[in-house]
Parts: C-alpha cells; structure tokens; sequence
C-alpha cells in the first residue's frame, strides 16, 4: 500500500495541475509577462511540502529500521553471546562469563560518547578519525550523508555502538575461565580504542584506506565486519590465548560445557540478532537490507548443516552444540559479503565456512594445543579471515553497486564478475587486521601483564571466577530452608 | 535392626518403591549418586573432543529394618530391580546399633 501511496498522490498532484487551466475562472488577473502564475505558485509551494513530507516517511522507515536493527545487535551481546559463551564452561564459571560481555555493554559505551565515536568515524586520517565528534558533539538529528543519508548521525552513531561492544566481547572466548575480571577491562578499554577505533575508521570511517564506499586506497568489501569485528576478535582472541597459557588441567582434565542449553538459547539469539547485525549495515529499509538479511539467513542455515554433516561423518552423531556452532561460522563468513551476494553464493559461502570452521575447531586446535577455550579463533577468526576472502570472490554489483570509477559507471565488485583483483584488496584489508589485532594485543597484553597481572592465581582457577572474582555463586540449588 | 542399601537403575526406582510398599516398608530415604562395577560409561564428544563418562548415574535406596523384614525386603528389591543386564546395581546389608526418632526420642526397632 505504501508502495503505491506515492505514485498514486503524485499522479494526483499532476491531475490537479493540469486541470486548473481548464476548471479556472475567466476572471483570473491577466499574468503579466515573466511572472509566475498564482496558481503555479501555490502549486509549488505545496509540491515542495510534499517532496519534503515523501523524505520524512523514507527517514522514518529507514530510521524505524535502524533503531531495531540497533537493539538486535544489542541483542547479541546479552544475552545471546553472553550465554552462548556461559553455556560453553564449566559451572563454576558461568557468572564469570557472563560478567564478560556485560561489563562491555556498559564500559564500551562510555568510551563511545566521550570519544570512541569520534575515533572511528569522524574525518581524520586514514588510519584514525579525528576528535571532531568528541563527547558526540555534532551528532544530533541531522544525517550525515557520507554515512546514512535518510537517517540521524545519533541513530549511525548508537547502531556502530553495539559493534562496538559486541567485537571486543568476542575475544573474552579465548582467555575464558582464568582472566583477572580487573585485568580484563583495563584490556578491552585499550583494545578497543588501539585496535577496534583504527579497523573500523579505515573500513567504514570517511577518508579509511579501506572505505570501499568512500573512495579508499585499497578498498575492501566488508559490508558488516568481517575483518573490522570478527577478523580482528579472532586474531587476538589467539594472541591471548597463547599468551595467557592453558588453563590448569587442559588438555587431560574434562572440561565439557556445563549447560549446551543456555548455548543453544544464546546461539539462537545471534541467529535472529545477525540479522540487525547484516541487514542494519544497509544503513536503510529498502532492498539492499532485504538482500542481505536473506544472505544471513541462508549462509547460518548452510553452515549449521554443513558442521552437522562434517560431524556426522565423523563423529557417527551430528551434536547439537556442533549444529549451532555451525550456524554461528555461516554467520561469521557471511557477515562481510551479507550486503554484496546473492541468496545461492550466500549457500556456498555458508557450507563452505560449516565444514571449515569445524576443521579448524577440531582438528586443527588439537594439532597446536592452544587453548582456545570458547573456539573464538576457530570460529571468527578463521571463519572472518575466509568470509573476506570469499566476498572477493562472489561479490556481485548488480546486488550492490558499491565501486564506481571517477565517472560515476558502475564497476564490477568480485573476481566470478570479472574483478579479480578484489581478491589482492581483501587480502591487503585481511592483513592489516590480521596485523593490527596481533601488534595491537601483544602490546597491550604486555602493559596489562606487568601492571596488574592478567591471570588469575592458580587457587581463584580452582575456586572458579564466580567466587573469586564477583563473590557469587552462578545456581544457589542447595536444599535451605 | 539392619540398613538395607540398594545401588540400582534410575529407571528402576518406581518399581522398587511400590514393591518395598507392597510389603509394608513405611520409611525409605533415596539418593542421586554416580558410580559403576562393571558396567562400562559412554564416550560424549564437545567440539571435537571426547570425553569417556565411566561414572553412571544412579539411585541408592536406603531403609533400616527389622530383623525380619529383612529378607523380605531383600527379594521385593531384587524382583523389582533386575532387568538381568550389567548394570543392574547392588545390595548391600549394613549392622545398625541404634535408631532414634527426633519427635519423641523413641528408641530400637520401635523407632523404624
């Protein structure tokens, strides 16, 4: 109906236009040369009023979507990631995790409004924005076109938030069960304004190197964040790993998940979430956004098959902890191409990272005897790494017109279209935040270690997170009173 | 006065207590334990990595009786419980000294 509304006023507009000569009074005041009718006048003013009226409702339903978008992707860092997480460990633990991506909602965001923003997406070089947007002035109800054109730079500016805080959340899978909680968030503080600030500014930033979208040097196909959220995630979720050592008793004693259940819950919420997560980052409600929640949606499902059938061959039982960390790397890989394939690459992409993703899970892992723990290298690292890559290959401009050349001609955006070196440009964006995660990390894991010490000591390991870091107990089932 | 313990299969536990009823067993107390004799666990697998699980949920049922109620007891257990397979569990028969009841300090085979 809404589709229609439009034509339909203006069809009606013109009708009402071009009648007024025939339906008018004779005794209109004869027009003297050069001057604009009165009836024309007024026809223009209310021709203006309606062009203005016809960009508020699109604002509106852009900015309708954005605002839910927003909240899903909230979403997916509580609870979605935080109880796929806290379902993995053991018991002892659980608070613990959640407390992980908890504490980002609430850290991450204040850093974002006194000056993360500003970091990531003012004007400013192109490795880092500048601090224009300091304490978010500047960003109110006006859109800013080089952004989101329909929608208020606050709605750009809160919907990037929850990028923001889910990324870092992330990496707590690989240093679960033995990082200080103290330690913890002086570490996510210096990432995110060290590593995540700089990714996202040359990926999404004005004047990035990567900007695909804004004319930069190598410009990368990332259309949600394979490389600015998961690829950097997952590589520094290793770098800790390594780092922080095993945790005690890894690998003989057994450590399965406490609860598959609450995994399951979790799992299910990033599924639904992701699709704020992908289809948000058409930054409007109309197609593209269609395009890319369908992607989404066809690459978890691809990849949650593709993971239970590797298991089931493998395994003689498809798990259900397998089927959804399926779900989760079709996501992953599908996250920088959502906004440039289309439904049957989606299936490719979403099979190919089920199968790959579980390789790497559990085969690989055990080859080199990191720990892991959460699989958050596994998962989003080598899934975002192959994801970026992928997108060189399947991006399509006839899904998305996103590279053009100086005459405004619309060029092709992936090597089966004809643009073979897009590949060399994922490869260079994958590399800068393969590098950038790893110098970035090590650094900072080094300041953290020889301030505060990042671990916990060898009697809280025991004695669990729960107890020794938040005084608390996650299941209080003891028969009282 | 003797503890009767019995190790037996969850899925067991209805028929056993109807049985010990059916006798005119009045008293009982029940216990979730894990354990295994010869029955052998089951491997689960995580992610890729395998976890064998040899000790095996079970329920002991535990009743102190009187002398003669004893044997009784014993068959109505054994009856209820067998499914004739590994892992059907134990009985095992304990010396009890004393038995008080709170409520009224009531002692011996009167207590039970």
């Amino acid at each position: 109906m809404g589709k229609q509304l439009i034509p339909t006023l203006t069809f009606a507009l013109l009708l009402l236009l071009l009648s007024q000569p025939l339906l008018a009074q004779p005794a209109s005041p004869p027009a003297t040369p050069g001057a604009a009718p009165t009836i024309f006048s007024d026809t223009n003013a209310r021709l203006a009023k309606l062009e203005q009226q016809v960009a508020d409702a699109k604002s509106s339903a852009d900015n309708g979507w954005m605002l839910t978008s927003s909240a899903l992707v909230l979403m997916m860092t509580g609870p979605g990631l935080a109880l796929f997480y806290g379902g993995l460990v053991r018991k002892k633990n659980v608070l613990g995790t959640l407390m992980q991506s908890f504490a980002l909602m609430a850290v991450v965001t204040v850093l974002w409004g006194l000056f993360s923003f500003s970091l990531a997406f003012a004007s400013g070089n192109s490795f880092i924005g500048g601090l224009h947007h300091l304490f978010l002035r500047g960003v109110g109800a006006a859109p800013d076109a080089d952004y989101a054109g329909t929608i208020p730079l606050q709605t750009f500016m809160v919907y990037q938030l929850m990028f923001a805080i889910i990324t870092p959340a992330l990496i707590a899978g690989a240093f679960a069960e033995r990082m200080k909680f103290s330690a913890m968030l002086v570490f996510m503080i210096l990432w995110s304004i060290v590593v995540y600030d700089p990714m996202a500014h040359m990926v999404w930033g004005k004047g990035g190197l990567l900007n695909a979208a804004l004319g930069g040097r190598f410009p990368t196909l990332d259309f949600a964040g394979g490389t600015v959220v998961h690829v950097t995630s997952g590589v520094s979720a290793l770098v800790c790993a390594l780092y922080l050592g095993k945790r005690m008793g890894y690998p003989k004693e057994a450590m399965p998940p406490h609860s598959v259940v609450l995994s399951f819950i979790g799992a299910c919420m990033l599924w639904v979430g992701w699709f704020g997560f992908n289809a948000g980052s058409a930054l409007s409600a109309g197609s593209l956004a269609t395009s890319a929640f369908v992607a989404t949606h066809f690459a978890a499902a691809a990849a949650a098959a593709g993971w239970a059938a590797a298991e089931w061959l493998r395994n003689s039982k498809p798990s259900a902890l397998g089927a959804i960390s399926g779900s989760v790397a079709g996501l992953v890989a599908i996250t920088p191409a959502s906004g440039f394939v289309k439904p049957m690459p989606a299936l490719a992409i979403g099979l190919i990272a089920g199968v790959f993703c579980y390789w790497m899970v559990a085969k690989v892992k055990a080859v080199f005897g990191y720990d892991d723990s959460l699989d958050a290298f596994g998962v989003h690292g080598a899934g975002g790494t192959l994801g970026a890559l992928l997108t060189g290959i399947f991006a399509s401009s006839a899904v998305n017109p996103i590279l053009k050349d100086g005459q405004g001609n619309i060029l092709p955006s992936g090597a089966l279209e004809g643009n073979a070196h897009q590949l060399v440009n994922q490869f260079v964006g994958v590399a800068i935040s393969w590098l950038l995660a790893i110098v970035g990390t090590l650094a900072i894991l080094k300041i953290v270690d020889m301030t505060i010490g990042l671990r916990v000591s060898e009697e809280e390991e025991i004695q669990g997170l729960d107890l020794s870091q938040h005084g608390e107990e996650g299941y209080y089932w003891e028969a009282s009173a | 006065m003797t503890k009767v313990e019995a190790i037996i299969q969850n899925s067991k536990l209805e028929a056993v207590k109807s049985a010990l009823q059916e006798i005119g067993v009045e008293g009982m107390t029940l216990i979730e334990v894990r354990g295994h004799g010869q029955q052998k666990g089951h491997t689960e697998v995580y992610r890729g990595r395998e976890y064998s699980v040899d000790l095996i949920p079970k329920t002991k049922v535990e009743v102190v009786l009187a002398e003669a109620m004893v044997e009784k007891a014993v068959q109505a257990i054994l009856g209820a419980a067998r499914a004739g397979k590994i892992g059907d569990g134990k009985i095992f028969l304990t010396r009890v000294d004393e038995a008080i009841r709170i409520r009224n300090e009531e002692r011996g085979e009167g207590a039970l």
